[in-house]
């Protein structure tokens, strides 16, 4: 058998799909930290329990009122983001004037809450959500089975990243969100309501965590645990991408997931590890980011 | 500068989240500890259930044992084997511990185990599986309670190899338990005439399976051994299944648990074998006990919490027989007296710890076959204890072969 890198050929197509698939999962979940940081200058550790909670919400959903998959995609995100701007209208808008290091610990102690609670009421051991029968079966594309399901997730969180991606660099309210965080109180003095816009992007951002949640719902257990681990990885994809740049979380991310499926193959005790080692010697290299701006 | 801060507030958070219940010392308690994943991916298995089976136990005994009053200290180990070693230690010297159950984590209690011998305090090693704490890391005051690598291995590999899986490839969470199940699983297939074709080590708490399942599909094995637990192994069999590749290899479940099987619902599970030290469908006894667990937990205790129920009795059985709590005389004691209840008939704790009792092969049944909530397995095979744990290994050096 050929081999590259002591990886059997036949593997490296395989491999490269899942490497996509979690990658889809780091992008659309970097993104919504990017627009939050880069528009607001908030680090929003609570991005995780908003995933997780974007989960239960479908779940929830489903056993108690019968929602399915498809309206869960847009009802989830949906509430989940109206969450978030009662979140920032009540704590978040007070702590702006102060160190952002505020806005890290309050965003930090929330996930903490929300865990908690989760955990208290459902325990750690999780539930299954049903993959919605659509999407039910499997491609055989040759070199591997790949589930419909999967494939779905590459393509959603695509569209949606490309889609925010557009919404924010090309057209008229993208362009408006990016004064404000250039002259808040210019644009103000446009008549533009400057707070209002702030506590939609957070909620924006907010929603796309949770719609990554309703995606990952059929794939993992749903469980209180399921953002805390991923949060630190897409933290790190983030910061590799350049703080704040939205193609570069969208870029990077796709990426990361490529390379983390490489490692499992190559080295698979540091597959949890090789995105903070590409994290230091990014920091190291270009302390800005892939894509950032000096 | 901010670095410090955040460093300093990282700290207090964690500090708060290892919080624990503090009794204070005085010569006429007995005081017992369960130190135990409260919060982490195992507290299911135990945590929250467990302190209340041990609370169960107590109340069933009275409350007191000879004439001094019991109580409880617990505590969320988080995983960490410093956090612990050094809660116990805490215990032992500033509250009088008498006895402690270790829950979770092989790693865990490997770090405590030396507690116990350092600090000559009995600790019952209810959830770990790692049969190193009775041979290479034993010590003269563990016990190991419920079920270990050793009896996983022997029943469900065994009953795997001879139902024709000749070769196997391991799914392998990678610290202490996880290798050493694949190490135990690996030495029964080998027994057996089975071949062992390649294991992948797999990080705790990986997010995604799928790739190495592929990887483990490509050795073209018959078994899937996944040599993990709690929520790895759940998440690893869903992707398995959805991955399809349950239609080529067989996955035989190393460790799990009913709340596991319960998580990922019969649909996804049917037909899997296990083994397990306990379940709460066996006979008259495990029901009426697990009736009572029900109506304060409201969900079928695992094998882990009816053990430390088991375990907590038997401490106290001990210690009322020898009327002391002196370490060395309860730990002769337990070593001595045979263990029947409803966790286990004619059990007894060997000279290495290890308490030496039936093991079930179960079989998962299929969503018709399940005819009531919680109706999850079917007894393939009653293992007597001697079969199950194996002969003495003379690793130990407290018990030669």
């Amino acid at each position: 058998m050929t081999e590259i890198l002591g990886i059997p050929v036949t593997v490296i197509p395989g491999q490269l799909m899942l490497g996509l698939v979690n990658g889809s999962f780091y992008a659309l979940l970097s993104l919504g930290l990017a627009v939050i940081f880069g528009l607001m200058g908030v680090v929003n550790f609570a991005h995780g329990a908003f995933y997780t909670l974007g989960a239960f919400a479908a779940l929830l959903g489903l056993q108690w009122f019968g929602i399915n998959y498809w309206a869960a995609l847009l009802l989830a995100p949906l509430g989940v983001g109206l969450l978030g701007i009662v979140v920032e209208r009540l704590l978040l808008r007070r702590l702006y004037r102060l160190d952002p290091l505020y806005g890290l610990l309050m965003t930090f102690g929330l996930a903490l809450i929300v865990e908690g609670s989760l955990h208290q009421v459902f325990g750690s051991s999780g539930q299954s959500y049903p993959v919605p029968e659509a999407l039910a079966g499997a491609i055989d594309l040759g070199f591997m089975i790949l589930p419909l399901y999967r494939a779905w997730v590459i393509v959603a969180s695509i569209v949606v990243c490309f889609g925010t991606w557009f919404v924010i660099e090309r057209t008229r309210l993208g362009a408006t969100l990016r004064a404000a965080t250039e002259n808040a109180p210019l644009l103000q003095a446009f008549g533009v309501n400057v707070p209002r816009l702030v506590a939609a992007t957070y909620g924006g951002g907010v929603a796309l965590a949770a719609l990554a949640g309703v995606l990952a719902a059929p794939v993992v257990l749903v469980n209180s645990h399921m953002g805390t681990s991923l949060v630190i990885v897409v933290f790190a994809v983030v910061v590799i991408g350049g703080m704040g740049s939205i193609l570069g979380s969208i870029v990077s991310g796709l990426a990361l997931g490529l390379v983390e499926g490489f490692t499992k193959v190559i080295y698979p005790e540091a597959s949890n590890i090789v995105v903070f080692i590409i994290m230091a010697l990014v920091l190291i290299l270009r302390p800005a980011g892939l894509f950032g701006k000096e | 500068m901010r670095l410090r801060t955040l460093t300093i507030a990282m700290a207090a958070a964690l500090a708060t989240a290892a919080g624990s219940r503090a009794a204070l010392a005085a010569a006429d308690q007995i005081v017992i500890g369960d130190i135990d994943d409260m919060s982490g991916v195992y507290a299911d298995v135990i945590g929250a259930g467990g302190v209340e089976s041990m609370n169960m136990a107590i109340a069933d005994f009275g409350g007191t044992v000879l004439g001094k009053r019991i109580v409880t200290l617990t505590a969320d180990h988080q995983n960490k084997p410093d956090i612990g070693a050094s809660k116990f230690r805490e215990w032992a010297d500033e509250h009088g511990l008498n006895v402690l159950f270790g829950g979770s984590n092989t790693g865990v209690n490997i770090g405590m185990a030396k507690v116990a011998a350092a600090k000559k305090v009995p600790l019952f090693v209810i959830g770990a599986g790692g049969a190193s704490l009775t041979n290479e890391d034993c010590t003269a005051y563990t016990v190991h309670y419920v079920y270990d690598t050793t009896a996983l291995a022997n029943g469900t590999a065994t009953a795997i190899v001879n139902g024709g899986g000749k070769t196997w490839f391991y799914l392998t969470a990678d610290y202490a338990f996880g290798t050493q199940l694949q190490n135990a699983a690996s030495k029964v297939v080998e027994a057996h005439g089975g071949k062992n074709l390649g294991a992948v080590r797999v990080p705790l708490g990986a997010a995604d399976f799928s790739s190495f399942l592929l990887q483990a599909q490509a050795s073209g094995a018959q078994v899937l051994g996944l040599a993990n637990a709690g929520t790895d192994f759940s998440n690893s069999l869903k992707a398995a299944n959805e991955f399809g590749i349950t239609r080529t290899m067989k996955p035989a479940a190393l460790l799990a648990f009913l709340t596991d099987i319960h998580s990922l619902g019969l649909n996804t599970a049917q037909g899997l074998y296990l083994t397990t030290g306990w379940y709460w469908d066996l006979n008259p006894d495990t029901r009426a006990y697990a009736k009572r667990y029900f109506g304060k937990m409201n969900r079928q205790p695992t094998m882990d919490q009816a053990g430390i129920y088991s375990a907590t009795t038997t401490y106290l059985k001990a210690v009322k027989a020898v009327g002391s709590t002196d370490s060395d005389k309860v730990m002769a004691e337990l070593k001595r007296m045979k263990i029947n209840d409803m966790f286990a008939s004619g059990g007894y704790i060997r000279a290495d710890g290890v308490m030496i009792h039936d093991m079930y092969v179960m079989q998962v049944k299929s969503p018709q076959e399940s005819k009531y909530p919680w109706d999850y397995y079917k007894v393939l095979k009653k293992m007597s204890g001697e079969e199950a744990f194996g002969p003495i290994t003379g690793l130990c050096p407290l018990a030669s072969k």
